[in-house]
């Protein structure tokens, strides 16, 4: 490895790196604007200009590669006069507009003027003005204050795979710009408002709501797909301002899906912030105490075989685990999770999981998708599915609905039959799939999801193991869920027990009494006329609309919950504002319902609770880990392999902006659905 | 004095034919199969040992620069790429070569990429010289023809195939990298470098970019020998160059000359003198655009070579003369030179976008005097940060004029300065 002097200190770094990863790894910061970690270089700046012995001029550090010996200053008179000469081009047509620029506070050309800026400016001429662009209801732009960093066109090109930004004309003529002034038609897009080191591409719903600096951040989970990205939580007072993505290099690197950062205008509409008991066939307004008898004086009535529960897709493992102590104690075995009718096998854990890992895809060397669009589904995880074919050697194929996934991918056909050939050995990519050394495969819950869903799971199972998917140092078979809750409820046997019956069973009037927490996915017409049905949850949505008496929840930003994510990796969200109104976190009500009945839940607080969930299964107490997996017993699931039917895969996320009951309240989900269905321009403001 | 027999470009003016014929009875094409006989290490080290150095304007020795490109390929082919995006404004050497001399253009082509493995070479010619590269292209379907390039060139057994591709005249694309980025068919935005054209140039490849003119006097050197060329013109500056005289003179022209020609013996033999008399001279831009101008006592002595014209803090560039005699107000043509870089810049890196902008605003309020003294100051500090702060050298271009205009010339800005405020006073006071 080279020996690099920098500053007089003698650091080694790997051959290969810029100087500006050797300088960071002596632990010097280096200004910059254009260079970003995950993007290609492009060099514009000239922020990050370092000075290199026996060059004459100062080099910019984030292109110029190490070498041994290399002697390099980074505080020399020449850098701070390099620097110092960025900042003034910089800043001379940079509007200058902090007080009313939505950037300010968190502001790299900010941030650098205060260490490179001049007091005065030299600058008499006329400042530029440039026309802002539209794209999209998302994102709003102030394009006089961009200096074409082209981080945000990178990014398009790079990482989110739609080359739809670009930049036109030349010398300051030089705009960014979409051209055809529409949406930009990806699941990513607002992650180059991250991107833009100054104020040009900010959030359009967040424009001037809020400063930085009155924000309370709270580091949370996402829980609007089963990715489980990382978040923080930015509020004021009761309110939810903003969500931005938190770094983990394993799960979303430092990315976040549109919908998981915009749909939060949704937490403030249809909430149901108070409970809602039905006197008469209407729904009235009650008191907890109201409310509680009213479910009492019917449940207790009942036979526990007669009731039973469904949790939902953004359930926390908490809440779920003490439904599920709930229904035991009302003698009923009736409990699921599947909303969609997902046949899955929980009976072993990577039955269910993706077992790869997220960040295992990028050593995968071949990609089988079944049943799945993982941009709809999971588009961050798609984001590193293309961060991978990007390197190179990758092929993938699909057998699916076709769509466009930002990667080539051949499609087989959209029939199960595809998967049988394959089997029989009869489709020439089983060849592709048993020469890779590091193959997987992605069943989606497109195929789970469906009448011969245990057929196709065990179908999966037995491809992998013949192509040879299932080693003992590589699990190749992975599962991709799209609800936040669903690993957890396996990992918690939220499913039914011992003679329970199943969420189908449930319906027409299989049981009396339905509790649903937060469920409104499933066909809620279904539930029999006869079903009185309790709804615990945050958002009037489908299953409210049906409920008998209605117990106002906590959404996920208002409570601490543990969620576990498609990969099996357990994450804790954190409560960053209160529920609103007489609403309370999910666990307690069901702890306080159960005093009612007269059987209290041994639980009286979080810690408690948490013991409990541990006992249940041990995962819950390993908190963010997700070791690589191998795969030694090769029995699969069950389910007959051979009862395949043809019937088309359809994929169960037809809108990736409205999927759940935060983002179907949310008016920017509506205004990005509208974008796209018309990808017109549209008036958002 | 140049003598005729030492000329390369003698087809220079167009009085001969163009054509092969013509090329041939000219001495071109004669013996190219027995140059590249003697083998790629020996065309190169005669190429050295010639001593020539870029005509386009940077004066890098071009046998070294030869000698960067891989010696065997890694499985990636090598490329040839010729520079003829002739922009840089008073020059205009490229073009009579293309249009009066292409077959000594094209049988250099053939030469270099030879020395250089390279079996495809590229001639980039600027967008506005439509004629002319109907003309190349005409040429090169002659030697096709002859089977001179193409399979088995010249009977040598290396098969050479040579494309003409037209850019869309922007000056840019004639910085080398720049020029690879729109022979690609991306926008053309100079590359970082390293890694260099050698090393990852045209689609990745080995790429070696070099001036036309620095191609076409290739087979010359090589059939008369390297140490004819050397002995023409100054150690360190050898053989001919074409300069190109335009301005204030009374026969504006190009001619071939030998490197470290008294610059007013070029002017007064060739260009007729300065329009008015050699005192009538003000000063002049000895390279082309971007190098900063000389007053006229500089003038009266210097040697129009690399070496010589550095010493006075100028450049030879592309040897391309602008004469400016007395009339000339320098300030608005320093201006119209800002003018042009600040247009041309692609935009690609801070303080060329941002700094030729400002450069030509500041210029054009120096033109009218509208202005503060202090600011003559700031005007020569933004060129400063502008200059060696670039990915390319676009940025040096847009600060040299600038540069030369206040190193030499300061106490005329004063006195537009002055003048100005002094129009301006009575107003003031109204």
């Amino acid at each position: 490895m080279p020996k690099v002097t920098i500053d007089g200190t003698v650091v080694e770094v790997p051959a290969g790196s810029s100087v500006l990863q050797a300088c960071e790894l002596a632990g010097k910061e280096i200004p910059r604007f254009c260079y970003h970690d995950r993007l290609s270089v492009a060099g514009n700046c000239r922020m990050c200009l370092v000075e290199v012995e026996k060059n004459p001029k100062p080099v910019a550090s984030c292109a110029f590669p190490v070498a041994d010996g290399m002697v390099v200053w980074t505080d020399s008179p020449m850098v701070r006069r390099g620097r110092r000469g960025a900042l003034e081009f910089l800043l001379i047509n940079h509007p200058l507009d902090c007080p009313i620029c939505d950037q300010g506070g968190e502001c790299d050309l900010q941030d650098e003027s205060m260490a490179y800026g001049l007091d005065r400016s030299r600058f008499r001429e006329q400042k530029r003005a440039v026309r802002d662009k539209y794209f999209g209801p998302l994102i709003k732009t102030v394009m006089t204050r961009c200096i074409h960093c082209t981080r945000c066109i990178r990014f398009a090109q790079e990482i989110a795979g739609v080359p739809e930004l670009g930049a036109t004309g030349r010398g300051e003529n030089m705009e960014v710009t979409n051209y055809i002034e529409r949406m930009l038609t990806s699941e990513l897009s607002g992650n180059i408002i991250d991107l833009c080191p100054v104020g040009a591409l900010t959030s359009k719903p967040y424009a001037f709501v809020a400063r930085s600096w009155e924000l309370v951040k709270t580091d949370s989970i996402d829980v609007l797909d089963a990715v489980g990205c990382n978040i923080r939580i930015d509020s004021r007072g009761p309110e939810v301002l903003r969500i931005v993505p938190r770094l983990h290099e394993d799960v979303n690197e430092e990315w976040l899906g549109d919908k998981s950062r915009f749909a939060l205008d949704g937490l403030r509409r249809r909430r149901l912030d108070r409970p809602w008991v039905k006197r008469g066939g209407k729904l009235e307004e009650a008191s907890w105490q109201e409310a509680f008898t009213a479910i009492a004086d019917r449940l207790g009535r009942l036979n526990g075989a007669r009731i039973g529960a469904v949790a939902g897709d953004l359930a926390d493992a908490e809440s779920m685990l003490a439904l599920k102590h709930l229904m035991q104690q009302l003698g009923s075995n009736n409990l699921d999770c599947r909303q969609l009718g997902e046949k899955f096998d929980a009976s072993r854990r990577d039955f269910y999981l993706f077992n790869t890992t997220i960040a295992g895809i990028e050593d995968a060397d071949a990609l089988l998708l079944i049943g799945t669009n993982p941009r709809r589904e999971a588009p961050v995880l798609n984001a590193r599915i293309r961060k991978r074919w990007l390197a190179g050697n990758f092929p993938v194929a699909a057998i699916g609905e076709p769509a466009e996934l930002t990667y080539a991918v051949e499609w087989l056909g959209n029939s199960p039959q595809v998967l049988a050939q394959l089997l029989a050995e009869a489709h020439p990519f089983l060849k592709r799939l048993q020469a890779a050394e590091r193959p997987m495969l992605i069943l989606g819950q497109g195929a789970l999801a469906r009448a011969d869903g245990a057929a196709m799971l065990a179908a999966a199972w037995e491809l992998a193991r013949k192509a040879g998917l299932l080693r003992p140092e590589w699990h190749g078979f992975n599962v991709l869920h799209a609800a936040a809750a669903r690993v957890g409820a396996l990992d918690l046997g939220f499913l039914p027990g011992e003679g329970g019956k199943s969420l189908d069973a449930m319906l027409d009037d299989g049981v009396d009494a339905l509790w649903l927490l937060g469920a409104d996915e499933f066909p809620i017409e279904r539930i029999g006329p006869r079903t009185f049905v309790i709804y615990q949850g945050h958002h009037g949505d489908r299953g409210a609309s049906r409920a008998d008496v209605i117990l106002p929840g906590a959404a996920y930003t208002e409570k601490h919950g543990t969620y576990v994510n498609t990969e099996g990796r357990v994450q804790r969200g954190a409560l960053a504002v209160y529920p609103p109104g007489d609403a309370r976190e999910d666990w307690k009500i069901l702890r306080a319902f159960s005093a009612v009945m007269g059987k209290p839940l041994p639980y009286d607080d979080l810690e408690s609770l948490r013991a409990k969930l541990e006992a249940e299964n041990p995962i819950f107490g390993r908190i963010d880990e997700c070791p690589r997996r191998g795969c030694a017993d090769l029995s699969g699931p069950k389910g007959d392999a051979q009862a395949l039917t043809d019937a088309p895969f359809v994929s169960p996320i037809s809108d990736y902006y409205r999927t759940d009951p935060i983002s179907r309240a949310s008016p920017t989900m509506a205004l990005c659905q509208e974008a796209l269905r018309a990808n017109m321009p549209i008036a958002a403001e | 004095m140049l003598s005729d027999k030492d000329r390369i470009f003698t087809n220079l003016y167009g009085l001969h034919d163009w054509r092969l014929k013509g090329a041939r009875a000219r001495g071109d094409w004669d013996g190219t199969a027995a140059i590249l006989a003697r083998g790629r290490d020996a065309i190169i080290a005669e190429v050295k040992a010639s001593g020539l150095r870029g005509r386009g304007g940077a004066g890098f020795p071009t046998g070294v620069k030869w000698s960067f490109m891989p010696k065997t390929s890694d499985g990636r082919p090598h490329y040839l790429v010729v520079n003829a995006d002739e922009s840089e404004p008073g020059t205009c050497k490229d073009r009579d070569i293309l249009r009066h001399d292409p077959h000594k253009l094209i049988e250099g082509c053939l030469i270099a990429s030879f020395a250089m493995g390279a079996h495809v070479a590229y001639i980039y010619v600027r967008g506005e010289f439509y004629n002319e590269a109907q003309r190349l292209e005409a040429a090169i379907a002659e030697a096709y023809e002859a089977g001179l390039i193409g399979r088995n060139a010249c009977g040598s057994g290396w098969d050479f195939d040579l494309y003409v591709h037209r850019g869309a005249g922007a000056y840019i694309c004639g910085e080398e990298t720049g020029l690879l980025e729109s022979l690609e068919g991306k926008k053309g935005m100079p590359r970082l470098k390293p890694p260099f054209p050698a090393a990852v140039g045209l689609y990745g490849c080995p790429t070696t970019v070099n001036n036309v003119e620095s191609i076409a006097v290739v087979p010359t050197i090589l059939r008369r020998g390297a140490a004819w060329f050397s002995s023409l013109g100054r150690p360190n500056n050898t053989g001919t160059k074409i300069f190109c005289i335009s301005g204030h003179v009374n026969k504006p022209c190009n001619v071939e000359e030998e490197l470290g020609i008294p610059l007013r013996e070029l002017i007064e033999r060739y260009a007729g003198g300065v329009r008015g008399g050699w005192d009538n001279l003000l000063a002049v831009i000895p390279g082309g655009s971007s190098v900063p101008l000389i007053p006229r006592e500089i003038c009266d002595t210097v040697l129009m070579d690399f070496d010589s014209l550095r010493e006075v803090k100028s450049g030879l560039g592309t040897a391309a003369v602008i004469v400016m005699d007395k009339s000339t107000d320098l300030i608005r043509a320093i201006a119209r030179l800002s003018r042009f870089y600040k247009h041309e810049s692609c935009g690609q890196c801070t303080p060329c976008r941002e700094g030729t902008g400002w450069l030509m605003r500041m210029m054009d309020r120096f033109v009218v005097g509208d202005a503060e003294v202090e600011e003559i100051d700031a005007l020569e500090d933004v060129s400063r940060l502008i200059e060696g702060h670039t990915i390319c050298a676009l940025g040096d271009a847009a600060a040299w004029p600038v540069q030369g205009l206040v190193r030499h010339f300061r106490p005329l800005l004063e006195e537009r300065i002055a003048q100005y405020k002094r129009a301006a006073m009575p107003r003031a006071a109204e």
